[in-house]
């Protein structure tokens, strides 16, 4: 159902955990099947130092919120909030179809942390 | 380790059911229709068959039509009861198999449906079931064991209150069927669906008890097949796999599975914010579970690595991004209907692959939670 990159990243994900000392941190849910989302950020001259995550979901969500994770290392947060859905599905080598709402939630939750950081 | 424990979706073949199919390709393969001794051969070992599968519900042997399987005998039971009336009222329940609930969802274009609650361990209420009784009720349907969290309703009870207002009784026992005695004789009851692959028998074949006189109409049209209530060239080879698997079905195997299964079920409740999905007293081969925090289908994929077959209730893991009606009905707490797993077993299970699946399983948990943000 999953392809290999997924399950590499959902079986072994890289960037998770809480955050103690987090600049900002955003959270968003997916009522559609009841995922939850969590992004931490430690920032430094506008650019994301540090990021991870925690994930209630599915294979998808789990590994669509570590690939966001990875492609978010080192980028200014304008570059950040421009990675779309598409890049982490790309990234990911296709999610199944019934699986593409996964990838916007890491999205929404990166942008609430930057406006949760903009605003402090 | 391989561990197959999803025997609630289907079974592996019995050896001796194999080895009972197989002459029927090539040796044995007349239409049991024909008159010539090809045919009469076929003829005779359907009969046969039909007769074993009789006897193990207490039936007599016209009483048994074979169909392709449990939810073609759910939809010619609903169906084949309620298009003989232009209008009329259903009881159901709402933890049915989607068999029996969508048909009840097409038949509510025209017939009026009451979809009985369940308590927590799902079971339903007798006094809601009278309560629900009208004077046009051509029909009530209520399954024995249900397929997610292996309740089993008091089919005696139910019946009695059918009998009583003479309503037509109909039970879905594709999951308890051999795992659970159903006497006909001894309970009032009209209709039982049944089916082969959940008992170490084939897929594609499965049956219909109807008690005899009950009336029905016909829904796939052809020959005079089944006692003219089923056209199609009857599936000899799967009717002969089906009876071999009632055969050797067996109190010392039903037993063995309620060992392992209270085994497991004490074992894995260990772990903190987990619950057990249904009640104690529950179909020998069924574990559901719930674990808090954690998503299901996460769980079911990471025992699959692990070479662990099992399946979830879990809203992600459908194709409708819906969670589990049943587990839904049962009013299971938000923080636990995501994390639900079904485990169920076989008479193939041991306490080794139960071990294995116990220590893989908690490691699971606990890793998933630590991703989570959950309960913390």
């Amino acid at each position: 159902m999953y392809t290999k990159k997924v399950m590499k990243h959902f079986q072994k994900p890289k960037n998770y955990g809480e955050m103690k000392d987090a600049d900002a941190i955003g959270t968003a849910g997916n009522e559609r099947c009841g995922d939850i989302l969590k992004i931490y950020l430690k920032i430094k001259n506008n650019k994301i130092q540090k990021i991870s995550f925690e994930t209630f979901g599915c294979p998808a969500a789990i590994s669509a919120s570590d690939v966001l994770c990875e492609l978010c290392k080192g980028k200014t947060l304008k570059q950040a909030l421009n990675i779309t859905a598409k890049d982490i599905s790309e990234y990911l080598g296709d999610l199944p179809k019934l699986k593409q709402h996964c990838s916007v939630l890491g999205k929404e939750a990166l942008k609430k942390a930057i406006e949760d950081y903009k605003k402090n | 380790m391989k561990v197959y424990l999803d025997n609630g979706a289907t079974t592996k073949l019995d050896d001796s059911v194999t080895k009972a199919i197989l002459p029927y390709f090539n040796e044995k393969y007349g239409n049991a229709s024909s008159l010539h001794s090809k045919g009469q051969e076929a003829k005779m070992a359907l009969e046969e068959s039909r007769e074993i599968i009789a006897k193990k519900l207490k039936a007599r042997p016209d009483e048994i039509i074979f169909t392709s399987g449990g939810t073609e005998s759910d939809n010619l039971a609903l169906k084949g009861v309620a298009q003989l009336h232009d209008s009329g009222h259903i009881i159901t329940t709402k933890i049915e198999h989607p068999a029996i609930t969508n048909t009840c969802k097409e038949l509510e274009k025209q017939f009026e449906v009451t979809y009985l609650d369940v308590d927590k361990e799902g079971f339903i209420s007798l006094h809601q079931l009278k309560n629900s009784i009208k004077p046009n009720t051509i029909l009530i349907s209520i399954m024995h064991a249900n397929n997610e969290i292996g309740t089993i309703q008091p089919l005696k009870e139910i019946g009695e209150i059918a009998k009583e207002h003479k309503i037509l009784f109909h039970s879905d026992a594709v999951q308890s069927f051999t795992k659970e005695d159903i006497n006909t004789k001894k309970i009032n009851i009209d209709l039982i669906s049944i089916s082969a692959h959940k008992i170490h028998g084939p897929k594609g074949i499965g049956a219909l008890y109807v008690k005899n006189k009950t009336k029905l109409k016909k829904q796939i049209l052809g020959g005079k097949h089944e006692y003219n209530l089923r056209a199609g060239t009857e599936n000899v080879s799967s009717a002969v796999g089906f009876a071999k698997a009632v055969q050797v079905s067996n109190k010392k195997d039903i037993k063995h599975m309620k060992k392992l299964r209270d085994y497991f079920i004490t074992n894995i409740l260990k772990i903190k914010h987990t619950k057990l999905n249904g009640p104690k007293e529950r179909l020998c081969n069924n574990i559901n579970l719930s674990f808090a925090y954690i998503e299901g289908e996460s769980i079911g994929a990471l025992l699959d690595a692990k070479g662990i077959c099992s399946s979830t209730g879990s809203a992600c893991s459908s194709k409708e991004l819906k969670a589990s009606a049943v587990l839904e009905a049962i009013h299971l707490p938000p923080e636990y209907i995501n994390g639900s797993l079904r485990l169920t077993m076989s008479k193939f299970t041991t306490k080794e692959e139960l071990d294995y699946t116990l220590e893989e399983l908690k490691k699971i948990v606990e890793k998933l939670r630590k991703l989570s943000p959950l309960g913390k």
